[in-house]
């Protein structure tokens, strides 16, 4: 899906040599090919719009910085290159954070510019001062702050160079108003990585060797695939290792879509609430292959049996991965592309995996995801789920909010591409699935819909975004799953904290539909399963955006469910296995 | 609450046999494996940048890693600098905090140094003054100067391992200690091997 982006400048209007820091820092956005930034002016950040304004980089102002820089979050998950987001000092760039620590958690390619206060004014309490990359430090790859307008743009370049290579990220590049201000000539020059940083390609091909062997000898191997196969572009490569080697796939949650789904080596995803048959496939494993993968807890769920007879291959760029969480016994640092390839060369012979193969789709019968229907009862969100997939074409791209409604989402439609999942995965950040959408919206091709599943509690966090969508007429399709609660929550509570439903009820909520239109996007509703179709079919077809609100069953539960902290071979699939 | 789904219940399904640590680290059921807490010293050769010290801090507040000590300085090229760690923490904790510290982008190089390493601390100890000649005594005992005598206090420096130093200030507790300032514990490797070693390219 990754876009080739070229920004179009007119013949006529050939770049102007610069002449101030914002300019240097706008030329280096161009140079990097960057087409398009997300979000909102104000006083330290206005020298570099005002560089923008010759500029054929387009700008999309959001409602909110989170909603830009969730929006950069998306384009960067679905481009592969870094999105970009903006936002002036204090207020401005604490607003970013949550969108920051979002991608930092799932290694989405991000950069943000803050504007700062004037260079002599840093460190007084000044108005709209906040120590930016102070804040910003441990939830960035790596951040900067520019110290004058010959060097800026350098910086800009190495900040979107540090945010797309190696495991990706957000950076940040904190802009004083007299640095970009300030008069300058510089060119900025193609944008470099630091010297210390140098991210390794393939791993040692003794290591390499070692961990092929004890593949080929393993009895119940099972690859497990992270986001950072995705990342790399190493899904075809696991692809063929897995068919050619006729190895069961897992994929974490942050993986889906590495693998298709509808494959029969599919496994699905792991975790908390993953599939009964991938918990059990790791569990009882006695060999992960493991690519791109950081071993959450919400995957591994407690150390102490996550997959306690499996010798663990893994396989990350990022070298601190390894044995973080979950000991490797075979360690092999590089990029995941790179080394599948490496690792499938050195498999001395396929894994003899016939009878394991078939005891996985034992599991499959046992345990496949269902739920149960009756037609004149409240719609069950999964159906609703179902019925998009099927309206819709392979390669459309699903945005979330955090809640129950991203997990049925999750579950119930069939990813068969990657990038087409977009979702807040290690921080859970509820608000994401509108302007993810938005972002997502711009990195798609023309022919790609954009859906956004999202939940009552979820949608109120982000949804002043639709202004955006409307004023820029994109074309995407938001699905409230609105069952009046914060359900996750309430889901918790009915388990774990004997039902008593604290502050997870909605007494009132607006109706979403209406919402939508007030913004000036077009509004659905569903209440019952014969409208289901109709809508969903009606919605998608809508010029512009829509949001569906679709009321679902209050009451229905996430299954199967890993408690945290548990054990994943021992999911439950109902509250009175808890 | 949904009825959930169908398929075997937990009680009925394949069971494996062994288990991990809270580590993570995958150990015969029968033994508590717990790995021990150790004492040692990591040294990591840094870019002089601004804000390479608190992020190199940040690090271990953000992991919950226990810093015993931490000391820093420049070194024979004035645009690098020495960061001395003391840690005490089990094995896969020591090896997460030198890949962790090997992330930070201006860490050129990490490395924990072996138990025979040489090192270094320096102590300042200002006491009361009503025993002067037995402060003397101490302080010369332990090779220390004293760098201050007053009538109503004294103050002395002592360098040597961490080990030694603590024998010292044991030693001098008998006097009233006013004030204690320790560096903490600044090494290198022995002999001919190297502390650190940067890539070429940043020569
Ligand atoms: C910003 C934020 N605040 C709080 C939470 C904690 N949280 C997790 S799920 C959830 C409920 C989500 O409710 P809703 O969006 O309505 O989705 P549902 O679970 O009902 O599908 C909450 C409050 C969170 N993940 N993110």
């Amino acid at each position: 899906m990754s876009s080739e982006r070229t920004i179009e400048r007119d013949p006529d209007e050939s770049a102007q040599p610069v002449t101030s820091g914002a300019e240097s820092v706008v030329r280096a956005l161009e140079n990097a090919s960057v087409d398009t930034v997300f979000g909102v002016q104000g006083g330290a950040i206005m020298p570099v719009y005002d560089a923008l304004y010759d500029s054929p980089i387009s700008h999309v102002t959001m409602a909110h910085e989170q909603g830009a820089a969730h929006a950069a979050d998306a384009y960067g998950h679905v481009t592969g290159t870094p999105g970009i987001c903006m936002a002036t000092s204090g207020p401005g760039a604490t607003n970013l954070v949550t969108g920051l620590a979002d991608a930092d958690m799932d290694s989405d390619p991000v950069v943000a510019l803050t504007g700062q206060v004037p260079t002599e004014f840093v460190g007084s309490d000044a108005f709209q001062e906040t120590d930016t990359t102070g804040v910003t430090r441990p939830i960035t790859k790596e951040n900067y702050f520019a110290t004058d307008a010959d060097s800026v743009g350098d910086t800009v370049g190495e900040a979107f160079a540090m945010a797309e290579r190696g495991r990706q990220g957000p950076t940040l590049v904190d802009l004083p108003k007299d640095v970009t201000n300030a008069d300058t000539d510089r060119e900025p020059g193609s944008a470099r990585l630091p010297d210390t940083y140098r991210p390794a390609t393939e791993a040692d091909p003794a290591d390499v060797d070692a961990a092929a062997k004890a593949f080929a000898d393993a009895e119940r191997p099972v690859i497990l695939a992270g986001g950072g196969v995705i990342k790399a572009e190493a899904s075809d490569r696991v692809r063929d290792l897995a068919i050619e080697n006729d190895v069961p796939v897992v994929t974490t949650m942050p993986g889906i879509g590495a693998f298709p789904e509808d494959h029969d080596l599919s496994l699905s995803w792991a975790g908390m609430h993953g599939t009964g048959y991938a918990n059990l496939a790791l569990t009882m494993s006695d060999c992960i292959f493991a690519v791109g993968t950081r071993f959450d807890d919400r995957l591994t769920g407690g150390v102490e049996t996550f997959a306690p007879d499996a010798e663990i291959i893994h396989v990350d760029i990022d070298p601190a991965e390894i044995s973080k969480n979950i000991q490797a016994d075979h360690g092999l640092v590089g990029d995941a592309s790179a080394v599948v390839r490496q690792f499938a060369d050195a498999l001395p012979r396929a894994p003899d995996t016939e009878e394991w193969v078939a005891t996985c789709w034992t599991w499959k019968n046992d345990y496949p995801l269902e739920y149960s229907i009756d037609e004149d009862g409240p719609v069950k969100p999964q159906f609703v789920v179902e019925a998009v997939d099927a309206a819709t074409d392979d390669d459309t791209l699903v945005t979330t909010g955090v809640g129950q409604h991203q997990m049925w989402a999750a579950q119930y439609w069939t990813f068969t591409e990657p990038r087409t999942w977009v979702s807040s995965h290690g921080l859970g950040t509820m608000g994401y699935g509108v302007p993810a959408a938005i972002g997502a919206r711009y990195a798609a091709g023309d022919d790609q819909s954009v859906v956004c599943f999202d939940g009552d509690g979820s949608f109120l966090m982000t949804c002043q975004e639709l202004t955006v969508a409307a004023r820029e007429n994109l074309d995407l399709t938001v699905f409230v799953l609105n069952n009046e609660f914060i359900g996750m929550v309430r889901q918790w509570q009915d388990g774990f904290f004997d039902g008593r439903r604290m502050a997870s009820e909605y007494d009132w909520i607006p109706q979403f539909d209406v919402l939508a239109e007030a913004f000036g996007a077009t509004g659905f509703r569903i209440d019952d399963y014969d409208e289901v179709e109709d809508t969903v079919e009606a919605a998608l077809a809508a010029d512009g955006p829509s949001v569906v609100d679709v009321h679902i069953d209050p009451e229905e539960d996430v299954y199967p469910m890993v408690p945290s902290g548990g054990d994943n071979g021992l999911f439950a699939l109902a509250g009175d296995q808890l | 609450m949904s009825d959930g789904l169908q398929g075997p219940a937990p009680e009925e399904r394949p069971r494996p046999e062994g288990r991990r640590n809270s580590q993570g680290i995958r150990i015969d059921p029968e033994v508590e494996a717990e790995p021990e807490p150790r004492r040692t010293t990591i040294t990591a050769l840094v870019e002089n940048e601004p804000g390479v010290l608190s992020e190199v801090s940040d690090l271990f507040s953000r992991r919950q890693y226990n810093i015993e000590s931490l000391t820093v300085g420049t070194t024979q090229n004035p645009e690098w600098s020495r960061v001395t760690v003391v840690v005490e923490e089990p094995d896969p904790n020591i090896e997460q905090i030198e890949k962790q510290l090997d992330k930070v982008v201006p860490v050129i190089h990490t490395r924990e140094l072996g138990s025979d390493a040489v090192s270094r601390e320096l102590v300042l100890v200002k006491m009361d003054a009503d025993e002067p000649e037995r402060v003397h005594a101490i302080t010369e005992m332990y090779d220390g100067t004293t760098l201050d005598a007053g009538p109503r206090s004294v103050t002395v420096e002592l360098t040597g391992s961490e080990r030694e130093i603590d024998d010292a200030l044991d030693a001098l507790r008998q006097f009233d200690i006013r004030e204690i300032a320790r560096t903490g514990k600044t090494a290198l490797a022995r002999g001919e091997t190297k502390t650190s070693i940067a890539p070429d390219r940043l020569k």
